[in-house]
């Protein structure tokens, strides 16, 4: 069996690893927030949701 | 032979480390909730009910699009960012967020919150924070704020607008009272700002923005914070007289006003040395101090009004 290999390319540092996690976790977060707004609204809104006052 | 492998450099890849606190710092998180509070009075004068949802979502946006503006003008300023001690320390001088990141993170941000305004609350709301965030970014940042003295008197619109865009998106249209709330950050904005550049004056002349002291000097500068407060004093108080707002908030408002003018005229009389900074630094600080509590004399009359009508 072939031993481990080293990645190729650009390996992270942890401090790049972390920082990388923490940003992935804030858009998921903002993401979330955007999906139950659009659903919230549209549960208030019933059907009129795409009958706005311009 | 060269030392340096010029196409390491230019192949290598920047790979970030920005934390989400810089990607905060860049919203101006401080600007931001002045932004939150003015919106939030002009959407609770408004004579409709809202619903909780609804109220939310504008605010939320608002708010972001606020954000939005913050992330470009810092995108777009970095270079004097940096030269001035008050700035020096935003994430990007500071080499944590690069200007394309700043500038994809501001326009994401721009174009979501103008989107979800019109799409879920209404379009002419939509549309005026899509207003806000140009006048701010393209009128204010990238047209007027390196070319004239008068730029943050032209540019106080755009902080001057966030009530508005609260009021279009209660109501779905336009009316006197959010134009009331506008015209008082309008005139708010010279004096508070001049009162800043007045201490930071070093600052803005090292950067070479040409701020109204750095241009026409500190005695001048003086003269015209002391003028616009007059205005600002009168415009504030005027809605009372002209039955838009009632007597609570007239009173309040002849108050906070004869306090900001007599730190005005303090700032006009003391020209010299550490007495004259002292006055500069209070009047800046109790120009903030003035609009949160006029904001907060509208805000407590309408919650008032909403809990017992009979007696207010």
């Amino acid at each position: 069996m072939a031993d481990k290999q080293e990645p190729d390319g650009i390996v992270l540092t942890e401090a790049q690893k972390k920082s990388r996690r923490r940003r992935s976790i804030a858009i998921a977060l903002a993401l979330g927030v955007l999906v139950v707004l659009f659903f919230a609204v549209t549960l208030v809104k019933g059907p009129a949701v795409l009958t706005r006052p311009m | 032979m060269s030392v340096v492998d010029h196409n390491a450099i230019e192949l290598a890849p920047r790979i970030s480390e920005a934390d989400v606190a810089d990607y905060i710092a860049l919203l101006k998180p401080r600007v931001m909730s002045l932004v939150i509070f003015t919106a939030l009075v002009g959407l609770m004068m408004a004579p409709v009910h809202v619903h909780p949802v609804l109220a939310f979502t504008s605010i939320l946006c608002i708010a972001v699009g606020a954000g939005a503006s913050g992330a470009l003008n810092m995108w777009y300023e970095s270079d004097i960012d940096a030269m001035m001690t008050r700035t020096a320390n935003r994430p990007i001088p500071r080499g944590r967020v690069t200007r394309p990141e700043a500038l994809a993170f501001g326009m994401t941000l721009a174009f979501f919150s103008v989107m979800t305004l019109g799409i879920l609350v209404n379009w002419l709301a939509g549309a005026l924070l899509a207003f806000t965030i140009f006048f701010y970014v393209v009128i204010y940042t990238i047209a007027l704020k390196r070319w004239t003295a008068q730029n943050i008197v032209v540019g106080g619109a755009a902080g001057a607008l966030p009530p508005v865009v609260a009021w279009a998106a209660a109501t779905g249209s336009l009316s006197v009272e959010p134009l009331l709330l506008f015209l008082i950050i309008f005139f708010w904005t010279p004096p508070h700002f001049w009162a800043l550049a007045l201490f930071r004056s070093d600052d803005y002349a090292r950067a070479g923005v040409p701020m109204l002291p750095v241009v026409a000097g500190p005695d001048a500068t003086r003269l015209q914070i002391l003028l616009y407060t007059i205005v600002l004093v009168a415009v504030a108080a005027a809605p009372w007289p002209l039955g838009y707002f009632d007597a609570v908030y007239g009173v309040t408002s002849l108050l906070l006003g004869g306090g900001m003018l007599a730190l005005a005229v303090n700032v006009y009389r003391r020209r010299e040395g550490s007495q004259a900074l002292r006055a500069t630094r209070k009047l800046f600080a109790f120009s903030i101090f003035y609009l949160f509590a006029l904001f907060a004399t509208l805000l407590i009359e309408v919650v008032a009004r909403a809990i017992a009508p009979s007696i207010w």
